[in-house]
């Protein structure tokens, strides 16, 4: 049953390829690079889309203020590109239709399914991902984590990085003070099987009381990009 | 440290540091070199004779390493097993093989498997595959698959479809029915359920030839018995094989039973020399991974104008899906079965289950498992049975509960109840969602409905909600179980539960549980436990769970086990080291050891507390790097390992009300108000208990709802994504008033019992009682869940409403 030789590993044409590191932390240096593509940029027409299914594309994205530039299929999942090429395993798969949202990333400062764009739409992006909202270490959460921890808005944690993602999203770019209403719509998204969504909500409800004092005594709140500093 | 503290505080999860930051590791996250990825090819076919596959092309494309196909490999593996082979009735367990070889029998059947270097590159070869053919008739509802004319999926093997025809009864049925002054009978369908962890399965295997071992990375609830399944698959001995499975991203029951393709990857590994990896996609998940419920019920009760119960009688078609998964034959019979008296003091009782294979995905435990499928039957019966006689459905439940001071309790099954207070958490219920006032807002509400219905004179047009108000009070069999018992049922090994706990030299702990907890937080819980026993730090405790090498063997977590066995072993062994501990403190302290007392953490000679030794100085003693010597004759160390065979199951119990609008125009159902009042003995934590009851409410109010997993009738799984399949989001679910009585397990050295499925046991006929309570005056007996906006909106369009108070009404039977 070996008839492709079973000690084969050998890097065929689609494996993930070498990295090309550009540069690790790069601070304000990204903001000169061009953005090629905004998170509606998938619009930009089939004929690109047919282009770059021809062949692999070398994309460059921060990621957690990180750079990273990388040779990738055309096909190839944001979500995947973030898993399997960054090794950043805190952006889970539930799904493969755009429902369970446990692959919810930051991109461009809008919350995204990366489930469901290709890598190469992100080119040019900045990404934060669960890994960059603190420090990614569990000494030090973000107030959105330590809510979450503090409420059992959790259990298997599975669905957990994907709604704490969307959260973040919901109370720093869209509504800092929301009612129960609008975070149960904020977050209808993003499925969690183990709570019934009680204390997740809880969380969210805690987390945004915890940013709003923050803001008021005007401390600084810990974004990733600030943070990564 | 005030000890007491621990045990029965809300002490914030240790798990969630790791998970809120994105470094839990789960069976996806783990990556080894050189490793490839396997993807099945899966039957489109219902039922179908295999008549070729060709891999040639598949084999030619990049990366593809190998491309394998049942033939191939028919030699190399055994038969799915069947660990729950049942002792009091005739079962027909088919061969089913990892993967098929001359015939599928069901939409998601795997036929061959792809190994290449990236998943991308074994999705391509999947579609390169060519398999020829032959369809077959498929049946799919298990009504029809045991009609003698129906296409058979194992020939002779399982003649006309039926694994097993089980049946259970006791008192004097026919008498109780024939004396009855009053008697309802419905056909109640529990429909099929898809577990819907939101982490999907995957296997990854990795062979080591220098020791001849493997490793098996895996999304499993009970690794030990993962490992001997794939061992008695595989032939490979179970001593080679460790199975590692750390964070799972939740189950329900989805995770219990060894599939064939797990199998498969721990071949291929060991064939290939590669790390072999597989993890499901959603829509794998949703036709391979095994589904739940799925019952046709025919039910008949007895009773007296005064609310007495004197007889049930139910027959019931279960169906199993193609294969005898894991579990599955025990779920609806012994754990089904022997529920249906459920709180009630009724003694007459007769149950037979047809339990049938159809071209659909195995049937096998899902939350709750048998025990939600009895507890719906008997509490819709029992608001059916409470309207005819008319009567408040709260009085009838009061009137034929177990009363508390009968405990503890022998059902007519045969089961033991070991402590119980059902009409107080009726009453609780009731006091909490201010039972009294809603049913006058309900008749407010009714009679302004029919009024504006009357001067409008179009009915449907009315802006005004109805309210329902549904009761559902239940008693759980969990914590299983005590080996005699469930061996006699048939299962495979017994349920006991394993620990060591191990004090180390520094007086830090480490606690090796054979559960295996994904979500229920039992690494707080079970640290809280050691802590309250050994008197020490709760952060000087470790608990390590989910890896055959490290763990002794242990059954894992299901059927609200883990708490109450795993814990209990966890005791035992705690206090078996305290009295070790007390030897050689006395020895320290040179006094008697009869005089040794123990208290957070501390020994000390009866009286002088101001002299003591800690654990830590005994513990360090105990390895002999005290300063004095052992007590002659006594072991260096200080660890237990603890079997512990409870002597009984565990049962919980508790009453639901749920209060449901339902929006006439639209028959939309929104759920007012949810209040559970449960019963789980003594809590180790409330914060995690709440939790358990949140979720668990959570996927009742599902399946009462929105979900239901339905086959068109050539066996294709419409609801195969979920994009189709009505899991819930916040948006649509309430919040939950959560309250608790508590009644000790007398048995438990803790006086606790389980809590990680009463939820849904509660709550899915709590709601159904209250949507159809809410359109009891438009003669609704009964609707088939999911109770969708559609369905009800029907009902409301093409019956009139009739001026009769809520809980007067008389329906036909
Ligand atoms: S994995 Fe992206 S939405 Fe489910
Ligand atoms: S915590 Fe398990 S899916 Fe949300």
């Amino acid at each position: 049953m070996s008839e492709r030789g079973a000690s084969s590993s050998s890097s065929r044409e689609s494996s993930p390829p070498h990295s090309t590191e550009a540069g690790g932390r790069s601070g304000g240096s990204s903001s000169k690079r061009k953005k090629k593509k905004s998170v509606s940029g998938a619009q930009s027409g089939i004929s690109d889309l047919e282009a770059a299914l021809s062949g692999r594309k070398t994309i460059q994205v921060k990621v957690n203020g990180r750079v990273y530039q990388r040779e990738v299929e055309p096909r190839l999942l944001l979500v995947d590109f973030i898993r399997d090429h960054l090794g950043l395993k805190g952006t889970h798969i539930g799904c493969d239709t755009t429902n369970c949202g446990a692959c919810t990333v930051i991109l461009g400062g809008k919350s995204v399914k990366s489930c469901t764009m290709f890598a190469v739409q992100a080119d040019g992006e900045e990404i934060l991902t669960i890994e960059g909202l603190a420090n990614g270490k569990q000494q030090e959460l973000h107030p959105i984590q330590k809510a979450f921890w503090d409420n059992h808005g959790l259990q298997c944690g599975f669905c957990t990085p994907g709604l704490i993602m969307q959260a973040y999203w919901l109370l720093t770019s869209e509504n800092p003070n929301p009612t129960e209403e609008e975070i149960r719509l904020g977050i209808s998204g993003n499925l969690c099987r183990c709570t019934g969504y009680h204390n997740i909500v809880k969380a969210i409800q805690s987390a945004a009381t915890m940013l709003r004092s923050a803001r008021a005594q005007e401390q600084v709140v810990v974004t990733a990009r600030e943070g990564r500093r | 440290m005030a000890v007491a503290t621990f045990f029965g505080a809300r002490v914030n999860r240790r798990e969630d540091p790791r998970l809120v930051t994105g470094n839990g590791l789960y069976t996806a996250d783990v990556v080894l070199p050189n490793m490839v990825h396997a993807a099945f090819l899966r039957s489109p076919y219902a039922h179908a004779r295999i008549k070729s596959i060709n891999t040639e092309k598949a084999k030619a494309l990049p990366g593809v390493i190998v491309v394998v196909t049942g033939k191939d490999i028919a030699s190399k593996l055994n038969p799915v097993p069947c660990a729950w082979q049942l002792t009091n009735a005739e079962i027909k367990v088919p061969k089913y093989y990892p993967l098929e070889i001359d015939k599928v029998r069901y939409v998601g059947d795997p036929v061959a498997v792809v190994v290449a270097e990236t998943p991308y590159q074994a999705a391509d070869a999947l579609e390169a595959i060519e398999v020829e053919y032959e369809p077959l008739q498929a049946v799919v509802d298990q009504e029809s698959a045991c009609k003698p004319d129906a296409p058979l999926l194992y020939d002779n093997d399982v003649p006309n479809n039926l694994a097993f025809h089980w049946k259970i009864s006791s008192g004097d049925v026919s008498r109780a029915f024939a004396e009855a002054e009053v008697t309802v009978k419905e056909r109640l369908v529990n429909q099929r359920l898809l577990p819907t962890a939101i982490e999907p399965r995957g296997a990854l295997a990795q062979y080591n030839p220098s020791k001849d071992e493997l490793t098996v990375w895996i999304t499993s609830q009970n690794p030990h018995v993962h490992r001997l399944l794939l061992s008695l698959m595989t032939g490979i001995p179970e001593h080679k094989i460790r199975v590692i499975s750390q964070d799972v991203g939740g189950g329900f029951g989805s995770k219990i039973p060894c599939y064939g393709p797990e199998a498969v990857v721990v071949l291929l590994a060991k064939e290939l020399l590669l790390p072999v990896k597989w993890i499901e996609d959603r829509r794998e998940n949703y036709v391979s991974t095994i589904h739940g419920r799925d019952h046709v019920e025919y039910v008949e009760l007895a009773g007296k104008f005064d609310g007495t119960i004197t007889g049930i009688k139910v027959i019931t078609y279960a169906n199993l899906g193609a294969w005898l998964s894991t579990a599955a034959p025990g779920v609806p019979t012994i754990l089904f079965g022997t529920m249906l008296s459920g709180p009630y003091k009724i003694k007459n009782l007769e149950c037979e289950v047809f339990g049938v294979l159809t071209n659909t995905t195995a049937v096998d435990a899902y939350r709750g498992a048998g025990r939600p499928e009895a507890t719906f039957i008997l509490e819709r019966i029992v608001d059916i049975f409470a309207r005819k006689i008319n009567m408040d459905p709260s009085e009838v439940r009061i009137k034929n509960f177990i009363p508390r001071d009968a405990f503890p309790y022998t059902t007519p099954t045969g089961l033991t109840y070991d402590s119980g207070d059902y009409e107080g958490t009726l009453r609780r219920a009731l006091e909490i969602s201010g039972y009294k006032d809603l049913r006058e807002e309900q008749a407010a509400r009714l009679k302004s409905f029919l009024q504006e219905s009357t001067e409008t004179g179009k009915r449907k047009r009315t802006k005004e909600k109805l309210i329902g108000i549904g009761l559902s009070s239940y008693v759980e069999v969990c914590g299983l179980g005590p080996s005699s018992i469930v061996r006699s049922t048939g299962f495979a090994l017994g349920l006991w539960e394993s620990a060591t706990v191990r004090v180390h030299p520094s007086g830090k702990v480490s606690v090796f549980t054979g559960g295996h907890p994904h979500g229920q937080g039992e690494e707080t819980t079970f640290a809280q436990i050691v802590a309250s026993e050994l008197g020490v730090n709760l952060e000087d405790v470790e608990v390590v769970h989910g890896d055959t090498d490290k763990v002794p063997f242990g059954m894992g977590t299901y059927g609200s086990r883990t708490t109450p066995v795993a814990g209990g072993a966890i005791v035992f062994a705690c206090r078996k080291i305290k009295e070790k501990a007390r030897k050689i403190a006395a020895h320290l302290l040179e006094a008697r050891e009869d005089d040794i007392v123990f208290d957070s953490g501390r020994f000390y000679v009866r009286g002088s507390p101001g002299t003591a030794k800690t654990l830590a100085e005994v513990a360090w003693a105990s390895y002999g790097a005290g300063s004095s010597e052992l007590p002659s004759g006594l072991e260096p160390g200080l660890e237990n390992t603890t079997f512990y065979d409870p002597p009984n199951f565990v049962f919980p119990f508790g009453t639901h009300v749920c209060v449901v609008e339902v929006d006439t125009e639209t028959g939309q159902v929104k759920i007012k108000k949810y209040v559970a009042v449960d019963d789980c003995g003594k809590q180790i934590n409330p914060m995690i208990v709440e939790g358990q009851v949140h979720g668990g409410i959570a996927q009742g109010v599902a399946q009462a709802l929105w979900e239901a997993a339905v086959y068109d009738k050539d066996g294709n799984l419409v609801t195969s994504t979920l994009s189709d399949y009505a899991v819930p989001t916040a948006y649509e679910l309430p919040s939950y008033e959560t309250a608790s009585t508590e009644t000790p397990s007398p048995h438990h050295p803790l006086g606790i019992k389980g809590v990680g499925e009463t939820g849904t046991i509660a709550s899915t006929p709590a709601v159904v009682n209250a949507v159809c309570d809410a359109l009891s005056n438009f003669g609704v007996k009964n609707i088939d869940m999911p109770l969708v906006p559609e369905k009800i909106w029907r009902i409301l369009s093409s019956s009139s409403p009739r001026l009769e108070s809520p809980s007067s009404t008389t329906s036909p039977s």
